[in-house]
């Protein structure tokens, strides 16, 4: 047993452990470092938490083979999962925490004497409303990340689905949750509490399925804020300030990346999450077939001679070359290049992929240094100097109209100038417009040269033709 | 007049927000992504209510409804703990510098 004091003592400092991990991560040399603080800090929480318990009979046996049957899964999970499937493992990995929650919430009101709560149907108010809190964002974080990760992973369909009255019935179901956190505290009545969590459940659905498929970059980043929210709901309850410290971390580093996600659409936080954007993109695609206008058609052999010949090159990846695993094939291309003197450099747009960082995971993996990969403001200009652009996989973010068509719904939106270097070379299967269902300015140009072909396949072409 | 504690709380939990909004802007983002795989990693310390949910408590039982509820939080939380340490460390150890290559 330690005391009351020393524990909070310890939990303080592996909530700043926790700050150090994220510290970390301003640059690639240190993060290595900040993950070990992370895993410190995890360490000495379970660890002193265990003391305090003070529990050592059978309940401890069972804690380390629970422990050990999830660790494994977990492990299992982590060495297993190729690095093109990281956005469904993080929304799957959120909609844990938050089931994790709502359990220690609901173990917390059927239990409420081990942890200084009062008793079961007089609970103090204050722990009442900060547990149903808990308990509620958590349960949204549940259902909401398990419906970002059918989407991401293409069980479901990532089209918007909406309906009637949907905002309506979404801002009936806020209020009745409020009306009954707030009986839930005069009341205490058991089933109050269970509805509270089946309410959030499907708060939750609904919050998510009218988003689409490729706003999930913001979903994924929201649903990472509401999962550290929910942790801090739990933290409040059970007065613990590790929990508190890291929550309100995940909490606004969510929140922050959702932002950034949403200033790199051009769109509002409300407009993203209110949804239905890509509905309109049947019709739009249908009339934009209709008008055929001339494009440049390559092949592997002139994009070869083309980059062989160029002085500076400029790769601009997009989701399409996460879904063509296309990023070894691209370094292969590049070292082909560099040895024939070429300059090379990519250039990665804030939304590109489905969560934030996903490109540079990718290149990564591919054994890409991460100095030769830019951001969009540090690269923007170079176009202009730039013999020749490498746009596979990407689309929207290349778009000249987001420029020059204030009609256009992506107006306003950052894009890569792709269309200022002397060439661009882009890989396609076809001509479909992007997510957003408008056309590409770009394929009409008379210096764009389109290469109709898996993104994988050819890049591999072209490597044999260098 | 004493302080309440819960207003103890509420400061560590605003100024963690802020101390939270400047070391993620700080964040570079190329590793926006092992960003998230460790928030979700270090927000599983919620393992701890999970802990004391578990082991806590008088009933002889261990398997009491209350009981069996921190154990599922257990096995929930250890997956991502797990999980999510060891993808970031899988993640970073892939990001090099240019001087690396031979």
């Amino acid at each position: 047993m330690i005391s009351v004091n020393l524990l909070a003592i310890f939990y303080l400092i592996s909530g700043v452990l926790f700050i150090l991990a994220l510290r970390g991560l301003s640059s690639p040399e240190t993060s290595r470092r900040g993950n070990l603080y992370g895993i410190i800090g995890m360490a000495l929480a379970i660890g002193v938490t265990v003391l305090s318990v003070g529990n050592f009979s059978s309940g401890f046996i069972y804690l380390i083979i629970f422990l050990a049957i999830g660790g494994s899964i977990g492990a299992f999970i982590a060495f297993k999962i190729p690095m093109t499937a990281m956005p469904e493992l993080v929304a799957g990995f959120h909609s844990l925490v938050g089931l994790a929650a709502v359990f220690v919430a609901i173990s917390a009101f059927l239990n409420p004497e081990i942890f200084n709560l009062g008793t079961p149907g007089s609970i103090k108010i204050a722990s009442l409303i900060e547990m149903s809190l808990g308990a509620a964002i958590g349960a949204i974080t549940f259902t909401g990340s398990i419906i970002a990760f059918l989407k991401l992973r293409g069980i479901m369909s990532g089209s918007p689905i909406t309906f009637f009255g949907q905002h309506y019935l979404n801002l009936i179901l806020g209020i009745c949750l409020i009306g009954l956190i707030s009986y839930l505290c005069i009341t205490q009545i058991n089933t109050l509490f269970w509805t509270i969590i089946v309410i959030s459940f499907l708060v939750g659905v609904l919050l998510i399925i009218p988003i689409g498929g490729a706003d999930m970059p913001v979903v994924i980043s929201m649903l990472n804020s509401y999962s550290g929210w929910a942790a801090a709901g739990i933290g409040f309850t059970l007065e613990n300030t590790a929990l508190i410290i890291t929550g309100a971390l995940v909490g606004s580093s969510g929140a922050i990346l959702s932002y950034i996600m949403c200033k790199g659409m051009n769109r509002s936080f409300f407009n993203v999450i209110l949804g239905g954007w890509g509905a309109t993109d049947q019709t739009s695609t249908s009339s934009s077939k209709e008008q055929k206008k001339p494009v440049k058609n390559g092949n592997a052999d002139d994009a070869a001679f083309l980059m062989k010949n160029a002085s500076s090159v400029i790769i601009v990846p997009g989701y399409g070359m996460a879904v063509a695993q296309a990023q070894h094939a691209l370094r292969e291309m590049v070292d082909a290049l560099k040895k024939n003197g070429v300059k090379v450099s990519y250039a990665i747009h804030p939304v590109a992929g489905r969560m934030p960082g996903h490109m540079n995971v990718l290149l990564a993996e591919a054994n890409v240094p991460y100095d030769e990969v830019f951001e969009l403001e540090e690269i923007n200009n170079d176009f202009a100097n730039c013999d020749v652009a490498y746009v596979i996989g990407a689309n929207d973010v290349t778009n000249p109209v987001a420029k020059s068509d204030p009609q256009s719904p992506i107006y306003g939106m950052p894009v890569l100038d792709v269309e200022k270097s002397k060439s661009v070379l882009f890989v396609k299967r076809s001509l479909s417009p992007g997510y957003a269902g408008i056309d590409n300015d770009l394929f009409y140009r008379d210096n764009t040269l389109m290469l109709f072909a898996d993104a994988k396949k050819m890049t591999e072409e072209i490597v044999k033709s260098l | 007049m004493e302080i309440d504690p819960f207003i103890f709380r509420l400061s560590i939990f605003i100024l963690s927000i802020f101390i939270g909004y400047y070391v993620v802007w700080s964040v570079t983002p190329s590793l926006h992504t092992p960003l998230m795989s460790v928030t979700n990693a270090i927000s599983s310390v919620i393992i701890v209510g999970a802990i004391i949910a578990a082991l806590a408590g008088n009933s002889v039982n261990v398997f009491d409804t209350a009981n069996i509820f921190g154990f599922l939080a257990i096995i929930l939380a250890a997956i991502n703990i797990f999980g999510g340490f060891l993808v970031t460390q899988r993640m970073l150890a892939m990001y090099k510098k240019k001087k690396d290559k031979k």
